[in-house]
């Protein structure tokens, strides 16, 4: 057998495959992240098996793809179809344990008007201990165990501060930071034999101040309390709540099941304008399907016919819509359509006072005209490269048969354009229908819909209304946005179906 | 042609053996070096390396913590490790991946985001100590919240009233009196606008409203008995808030309020010589200076009786509840960019009032900083509660109804109602 270059260059870049997985593989072993070390196994061992062996020949063809599919579409609707399962929000991220520590820590407050002691810390067989310095020079020493007393012995420096003691070691910086660090910052020195006068701490390793816990957990009970109130642990909701219904923050995650899902369908508020809303952004992706596709393939025609000089500047002309970022054409035309100052009112319309973005029929009518305005140089790429793959015999058998010019069009002409855009047509309304950029950059879904008791707007399309939803309250909502996707997921794609299913009779007729 | 397939097997599995030990070979001998490099440095003599403070900081601060990060990293050995971070998107960054471990121990921040960041859990509180006398007492509540501080501020930001000097030489005695003059400089075609406040078309710019709200004796939220806001009390719907209402309504059909005015007209009018006053803050004065326009920097008059105080902005540096070396962030904060050194170039380089009163004192030669300054100590910190978030857009978008000529009752009380509801989820 001699081994062809083919052969070689497919060693090579498998090779080249499992060293990037191995070395993933030691990235991930490294941080633990064992779900993701699973993956990346079995997807290297995967690659090995197809390409090493002449067994899977279509394996060969199907894996890049399948591994496309599994990461970017499958692993990211699993995962967003997990968050909308839980709480997940702002702040309700970590675990039970996390939120009690951070929730005693922030209500550990320095007791008013104590002064500030200047630290040493100190270190006898591995223990810690706190020597200080008040602000009248005087030196106390204690440890968790033994609370503060004066001290004579210690060791001071120019500024009168105690920075020794006998019988203990003080800690260098070196030690102070790093490994200890969490152990000093978390180390308290009761301030007297009383309990209630609080304890010393230290943030900084080198100055100490007297704190008093204003929250007590009683870990058994899983309770919180605070200034007389009891905020029991509630694993619904993922907060510790009082009687009264109010929270602590943070809280944690929990699973809440399909709660995310019955709240946006039962609740009465985003009932309201969703019906409004819904129709809006039909009408708003399917008006610029149809505009873009009309404009584009008109533009299409007209330049396609040989008649017409100068074609390719035309052409090339008509995609710098098409190559500028739609949020910055967005902000322009947001500019041009101002009532007062506006290019729009103030020279085309001789200083009118139309409030374009203002008034909601003319805002509807400006982001339509605008997203035309974005969205035709596509349609026209794609109906040109539609009408120069029409055969032209057929075209010439029509005519040499006298149909005329408009039924070679409608009958000859517009069907093959159509099977072959269909598909981008249903990827474009998808694409509209969740148009958020320009939306968000041109009206910001304004101006408000008064009868709504949500926030709403005249121009909010749904995913413009449910991003406010979700992130514009107290706190971003993870796991009720995840819920919200889904649904629009749905909606999309049971559209898509439709569509394609539409497609396919188009091309049974050719 | 088994055998051979089994031959070609062999010799790829032989292949790739090799290259991934090779891979292994390199990778484990890297990462031994690192963790050697570390001990050997914990080992020798005082200020030794050990471990890293990463901080976010945005572009124009990063320059100034790496240096005074260098004069850490020399006095104490910990490496301090500088991201730059764009700061619009910074909180959002740190609160998506502060939990995972990824974030850094030190950030950068404005006093608005603390209500939010430590509902999260993210920040951990940062006791001043006697450092908190140094400070502005503005700033420094700016950056307490239930009654704990979460940080080091430095700068001190708002809005003023800034005058074009050559159109209206006298500072205005009243808003009447202002408005008066302004809008005898239009009927003389000296200038286009009798005043400028920006206004987003679509938006509104309650931010830039908000001294005037302020003078009709409106607030957002009451305040709690501790200090800070109490974000079970909203306040923006009472008889304050319609008075303010009414009176905008008015402005607007008076002129006073141009829906029209963006940003860029307003800056770009008063920077052509085009409007007497402006109200807006130090990071439009770059144009006007270019421009040669001379101006001063005032308070706002009141149109509804109260002083039109601004909101005031409060930026500095926070500690990261997930950070693995509390001691040594903040003793950097505290101690290192908490000098009075430190300040000063944080102030040279941010060109705004200071946070740090002995700085602030020392700026007030330069009447632009004492103007701002003066106004901003007598402010109110912008509501740091995350509640606000809840505000702001429906708040605009609500002003912006009402100056297009809406019913300014019934948009006010919708607004509240619209706000109440999005507070309470």
């Amino acid at each position: 057998m001699k081994l062809g270059s083919g052969v070689l260059v497919r060693y090579v870049l498998l090779a080249l495959a499992n060293a990037l997985g191995v070395y993933a593989l030691m990235v991930l072993g490294d941080l633990g992240m064992w779900k993701g070390f699973a993956a990346v196994l079995a997807g290297t061992l995967a690659v090995d098996v197809v390409y090493a062996t002449k067994r899977f020949i279509p394996m060969k063809y199907l894996l890049p793809g399948l591994v496309l599919l599994l990461v970017y579409q499958v692993y990211v609707v699993l995962y967003t179809g997990a968050v909308a399962l839980t709480n997940s929000s702002e702040f309700n991220q970590g675990t039970e344990d996390r939120a009690v520590s951070v929730i005693l820590a922030q209500n550990e407050l320095r007791v008013p008007d104590s002064p500030q002691y200047r630290l040493t810390v100190l270190d006898k067989d591995g223990r810690l201990a706190f020597l200080v310095t008040d602000p009248d020079g005087d030196v106390f020493v204690g440890t968790s165990e033994q609370p503060l007393e004066e001290t004579d012995d210690a060791t001071l420096d120019d500024t009168g501060k105690a920075i020794g003691l006998e019988g203990y070691t003080t800690l260098p910086y070196a030690e102070l930071v790093g490994p200890r660090s969490k152990e000093i910052t978390s180390y308290r020195v009761p301030f007297s034999d009383d309990p209630t006068a609080g304890s010393l701490k230290t943030q900084d390793g080198s100055n100490a101040y007297v704190y008093k816990p204003a929250a007590r957990y009683d870990a058994a009970a899983g309770t919180i309390t605070r200034d007389g109130v009891t905020y029991t642990a509630d694993d619904d909701t993922g907060y510790f709540v009082s009687p009264e219904g109010d929270r602590l923050t943070p809280g944690w995650k929990v699973n809440v099941g399909f709660d995310n899902f019955t709240r946006i369908l039962t609740n009465k508020e985003i009932r309201g304008p969703f019906l409004a809303i819904l129709v809006w952004t039909i009408v708003f992706a399917a008006v610029t399907v149809l505009g873009t596709f009309a404009l584009g393939l008109l533009t299409a025609i007209v330049l396609n016919d040989p008649r017409m000089r100068f074609r390719r500047w035309y052409r090339s002309l008509l995609l710098m819509p098409y190559a500028i970022p739609a949020i910055i054409s967005a902000g322009v035309f947001k500019g041009m359509l101002n009532t007062q100052f506006g290019f729009v009112n103030d020279v085309l319309l001789f200083g009118a006072h139309l409030d374009w973005l203002g008034d909601p029929w003319l805002a509807k009518v400006s982001l339509v005209l605008v997203n035309l305005w974005l969205g035709y140089p596509y349609m026209f790429l794609v109906s040109t490269g539609a009408l120069q793959a029409i055969p032209s015999d057929v075209v010439e058998a029509a005519t040499v048969d006298g149909a005329s010019a408009w039924n070679v069009f409608r009958f000859i002409k517009l069907p093959f354009i159509l099977v072959a855009t269909a598909p981008l047509l249903i990827a474009s309304y998808a694409f509209n229908f969740n148009n958020y950029t320009l939306v968000a950059a041109l009206t910001n879904g304004g101006p408000p819909m008064t009868s709504a008791d949500v926030s709403a707007g005249h121009t909010d399309i749904l995913i413009t209304f449910v991003y406010e939803l979700a992130f514009g309250g107290e706190q971003a909502q993870y796991g009720f946005a995840s819920a919200i996707s889904i649904l629009i997921f749905v909606f999309v794609g049971a559209i898509s179906v439709l569509g394609f299913r539409q497609t396919r009779r188009f091309e049974e007729m050719s | 042609m088994r055998r051979t397939s089994v031959k070609a097997t062999t010799r790829a599995v032989a292949l790739l053996a090799t290259v991934g030990l090779l891979a292994t070979g390199c990778g484990s001998g890297a990462d031994d070096d690192k963790p050697a490099e570390k001990t050997a440095g914990g080992e020798s003599s005082a200020p030794a390396a050990s471990g890293t403070l990463t901080v976010w900081a945005d572009e124009t601060r990063t320059p100034i913590v790496n240096e005074i990060g260098q004069q850490f990293t020399d006095d104490k050995g910990v490496k301090v490790k500088v991201v730059q971070k764009d700061f619009g998107t910074l909180k959002d960054e740190f609160t998506t991946q502060a939990p995972s471990g990824k974030g850094p121990d030190i950030l950068i921040g404005a006093h608005d985001w603390i209500g939010g960041l430590v509902e999260s859990g993210g920040i951990a509180p940062v006791e001043l100590g006697d450092k908190a006398g140094e400070l502005q007492d503005v700033a420094v509540d700016a950056f307490t919240y239930n009654g704990q501080t979460y940080g080091l501020p430095y700068a001190v930001e708002n809005i003023a009233l800034i005058r074009n000097t050559d159109l209206a030489p006298q500072a205005p005695k009243s808003w009447d009196d202002m408005v008066a003059t302004g809008k005898k400089l239009v009927d003389q075609k000296k200038a286009k606008l009798p005043i400028a406040i920006q206004q987003d078309p679509t938006n509104g710019d309650p931010y830039h409203l908000f001294p005037l709200q302020q003078s009709f004796g409106s607030s957002i939220f009451a305040t709690s008995p501790e200090g800070g806001y109490d974000a079970s009390k909203l306040t923006i719907g009472d008889e304050h808030g319609i008075a303010f209402a009414k009176w905008l309504s008015q402005a607007a059909k008076n002129d006073v309020v141009n829906p029209s005015v963006s940003y860029d007209i307003a800056t770009g009018e008063f920077a052509k010589g085009n409007v007497p006053y402006i109200i807006t803050g130090p990071w439009a004065l770059a144009p006007f200076d270019e421009a040669k326009i001379n101006y001063s920097v005032e308070e706002i008059p009141s149109p509804g009786g109260e002083p039109a105080v601004p909101f005031v902005g409060v930026q500095g540096f926070m500690v990261s509840a997930h950070s693995k070396n509390p001691v040594a962030a903040n003793d950097f904060v505290l101690n290192y960019l908490g000098t009075e050194e430190s300040q000063q170039k944080l102030f040279e380089v941010g060109g705004r009032p200071s946070a740090m009163t002995s700085v602030f004192e020392q700026s007030k030669d330069d009447p632009i900083y004492k103007g701002f300054g003066e106004v901003g100590a007598a402010g109110v910190p912008q509501p740091n509660i995350p509640a606000m978030d809840a505000v702001w857009a429906e708040w605009g978008k609500t002003e912006m109804a009402i100056i297009k000529g809406g019913d300014p009752v019934k948009l006010w009380k919708n607004m509240t109602k619209k706000i109440q509801k999005t507070i309470n989820g």
